[in-house]
């Protein structure tokens, strides 16, 4: 799950990392009030959505008085902001982050994640704050930090501060930049993080260390536990689709295509797009009806997907395994019904009972065309779009 | 022979009494020599009642002590599945398998820094299971797509297991052993160590190797098979027109940064001298191809 950059600050804040003051405001009244709040004499208004790359999109400006705050409150709320997280269409503003100015002498990063390859919780750290991270990692690797956090120790003090020497930190303020990491581990460990990410994390004129940026994602798994974090959900930043679709247990993507896909099951769902790409279709979507594929889950599948308005025709692919086939396919038949299926819909199913399955569909009087597998399937999908 | 199972081990179920230990327990009792290999339950609070006459006991040691199972399932509600994990891991059973999906990925951080230095194997979680076909299934898989025979599977996925299995049986390769090792980043064996145990295996012709977006995992097990595989192996992987920094439903199964994208995977797997195929409808055909 995704927060805002003031919700993660507020976090970090609560376990001892420092942050500038700031304030979250929804209008440029409250943008100016929280201005004046902060004392000046210089703000940073800052765009809040849920993707990096803000600043490069024109949703982070410096200002210098009052009216310049009201400028650019007013330019960036309400905005389609445009970052290469985005993609092209943007994501509208519509909170505002107003921090107080940061006498900024060095910027640099630090980032952390799950990592699969030693399966510990990797801290990465480098000078290049600032800048796009997986370029630095591309071009100069040298320049990153890495360090594997033993789970029972924790980042332990030594850890720390050699992180932060390595990274530039200069000699009197690393104490408390050790501090500050240790203090980000301790709050990534205990809220269950996926991600956390402070770029640039600054030193200041008067050798102070703080987290100019902050964002942090959180493991979907470990929500239960977690009910503070699950009340700073922004359903405004996320697809009404991917929402509806959570609602009833399904994961769904949309995409860029028009072939709508239902799969039990994430690798097989992924298979199916590629086929689909592979006879000449292109995918509308990725959706995982999960192991079950009851007739209420695929009845609010074909609800979803049939909202994409691009969708031309809809492919299902249910592996049933030791779910009889002909239940899978009464399902799938009474869904069809329930939404009045206009598109055609090709249908493979595998399991116990495939002739029956096949009686099913064919009796039930829908446009609906049976497949024997995944290539048969993606090529009569395919070739219905094209009659 | 096989890897990991067959008719001689003695496994038991942890989390009997839930609906889906109870149902799973009896489809695999009821699988080939399934009936004289489910020998004991585990659920707390539940000792000495049965399940179906398999006995029920508190602990995973007990049921060891009382039954020499060495060898566990999981269906264990998340919130409490890596403690049972724990539980097997201190038992000293030689492998568990845990098919409980949506574990926290901090408390699987900490159940294999634990099994550091022990002797327990892992596969899983989120996995579909292991099965030795006409001997043992141990797992949510379907059964009757097996045969037995001469091919290895190996993969990160469920259902898309099976669509390698369903091809391998209707071209006729049946399979040695079938081993999903699950969607999530965290998790027990890899590809690496499930191919390193059919390169051992005398029964054991040829591996399909099954992979998915995310990770280096697949990268890593080729290399591997590069420098010591002496059986052909063969490989698919899903998610070529999954886009970056979408999670396509496993945990796992993310491109990030511009890595674990499936171009590159099956860049590396043929460089290695693996056979890859890009179409998911082929992968018993290129199987059957290679094998003469």
């Amino acid at each position: 799950m995704k927060i805002h950059e003031y919700q993660a600050k507020e976090i970090l804040r609560k376990f001892g990392v420092p942050t500038p003051r700031g304030l979250r405001c929804d209008s440029v009244d409250e943008a100016v009030e929280a201005a004046k709040k902060l004392g000046g004499p210089v703000w940073v208004v800052k765009a809040q959505i849920h993707a990096g790359g803000r600043g490069k999109g024109g949703g982070v400006k410096l200002a210098r008085s009052l009216d310049e705050v009201r400028e650019h409150a007013k330019a960036i709320l309400g905005m389609q902001l445009k970052t290469h997280q985005t993609g092209p269409q943007g994501q509208t503003v519509r909170r505002l982050l107003i921090e107080e100015g940061a006498d900024i002498r060095k910027e640099l990063y630090v980032g952390m994640v799950v990592d699969r390859g030693t399966q510990r919780v990797v801290m990465m750290a480098s000078s290049e704050g600032g800048m796009d991270i997986e370029e630095v990692a591309a071009n100069t690797p040298d320049k990153i930090h890495k360090v594997a956090i033993d789970p029972a120790a924790g980042l332990v003090a030594k850890d720390a501060e050699d992180i932060a020497r390595k990274i530039g930190v200069p000699e009197a303020a690393l104490p408390q930049a050790g501090e500050l990491l240790k203090n980000l581990y301790t709050a990534f460990e205990q809220t269950d993080g996926a991600l956390a990410e402070i770029n640039p994390l600054i030193v200041t004129g008067d050798e102070k260390v703080l987290a100019l940026d902050a964002k942090m994602t959180f493991d979907d798994n470990a929500l239960f536990r977690h009910p503070e974090i699950v009340a700073l959900r922004d359903f405004d930043e996320e697809d009404p689709a991917e929402i509806e679709a959570s609602k009833f247990d399904l994961a769904y993507i949309q995409l860029d295509g028009n072939i709508g896909c239902l799969v039990n099951g994430a690798g097989l769902a992924m298979a199916t797009m590629d086929i689909i790409k592979l006879y000449g279709g292109s995918p509308a979507n990725f959706l995982d009806v999960g192991g079950g594929a009851s007739t209420e889950k695929v009845t609010e599948a074909f609800k979803i997907m049939l909202k994409n308005p691009n969708l031309k025709a809809i492919l299902v692919n249910i592996f049933g395994g030791i779910m009889k086939c002909d239940v899978i396919a009464e399902g799938v038949v009474s869904a069809a019904r329930q939404v009045s299926l206009k598109v055609p819909l090709v249908v493979r199913l595998e399991g116990t009972n495939v002739e029956l399955c096949k009686k099913i569909l064919a009796d039930s009087g829908l446009p609906i065309i049976s497949a024997s597998n995944m290539a048969d399937a993606a090529e009569k999908v395919v070739k219905a779009i094209a009659a | 022979m096989s890897i990991l199972i067959n008719k001689n081990t003695r496994v038991m179920t942890q989390g009997i009494t839930g609906k889906t230990g109870q149902f799973h327990t009896r489809m695999g009792i009821e699988y080939a020599n399934g009936r004289q290999c489910y020998v004991a339950g585990v659920t707390p609070k539940k000792g000495g009642q049965n399940f179906e006459g398999v006995p029920i006991f508190e602990t995973v040691k007990e049921a060891k002590a009382a039954t020499g199972a060495t060898v566990s399932v999981i269906y264990v509600p998340p919130p409490f599945a890596a403690a049972a994990i724990d539980e097997a891991v201190d038992a000293e059973l030689d492998l568990v398998i845990c098919i409980t999906d949506g574990i926290p990925v901090r408390d699987m951080l900490r159940t294999k820094y634990r099994m550091q230095g022990r002797k327990t194997r892992l596969i899983g979680p989120n996995c579909p299971g292991v099965i030795t076909p006409d001997e043992l299934k141990i797992g949510i898989m379907p059964g009757h797509i097996h045969r037995k025979g001469p091919i290895g599977v190996v993969s990160r996925s469920g259902t898309l297991t099976y669509e390698a299995v369903g091809q391998l049986t209707a071209i006729g390769l049946g399979q040695s052993s079938c081993v999903g090792i699950g969607g999530d980043p965290v998790n027990g064996m890899k590809h690496i160590d499930v191919m390193k145990l059919f390169n051992d295996d005398p029964e054991t012709e040829g591996v399909v190797m099954v992979g998915e977006i995310g990770g280096t995992d697949e990268e890593e097990a080729a290399r591997w098979v590069k420098e010591h595989m002496k059986k052909p192996v063969v490989g698919f992987i899903a998610g070529v027109t999954a886009p970056p920094g979408k999670r396509m439903g496993h945990a796992g199964a993310i491109i990030s940064g511009g890595k674990g994208t499936a171009d590159e995977k099956l860049a590396v797997m043929e460089a290695c001298g693996i056979k890859v195929t890009r179409n998911p409808a082929d992968m018993g055909k290129l199987m059957k191809s290679v094998m003469g």
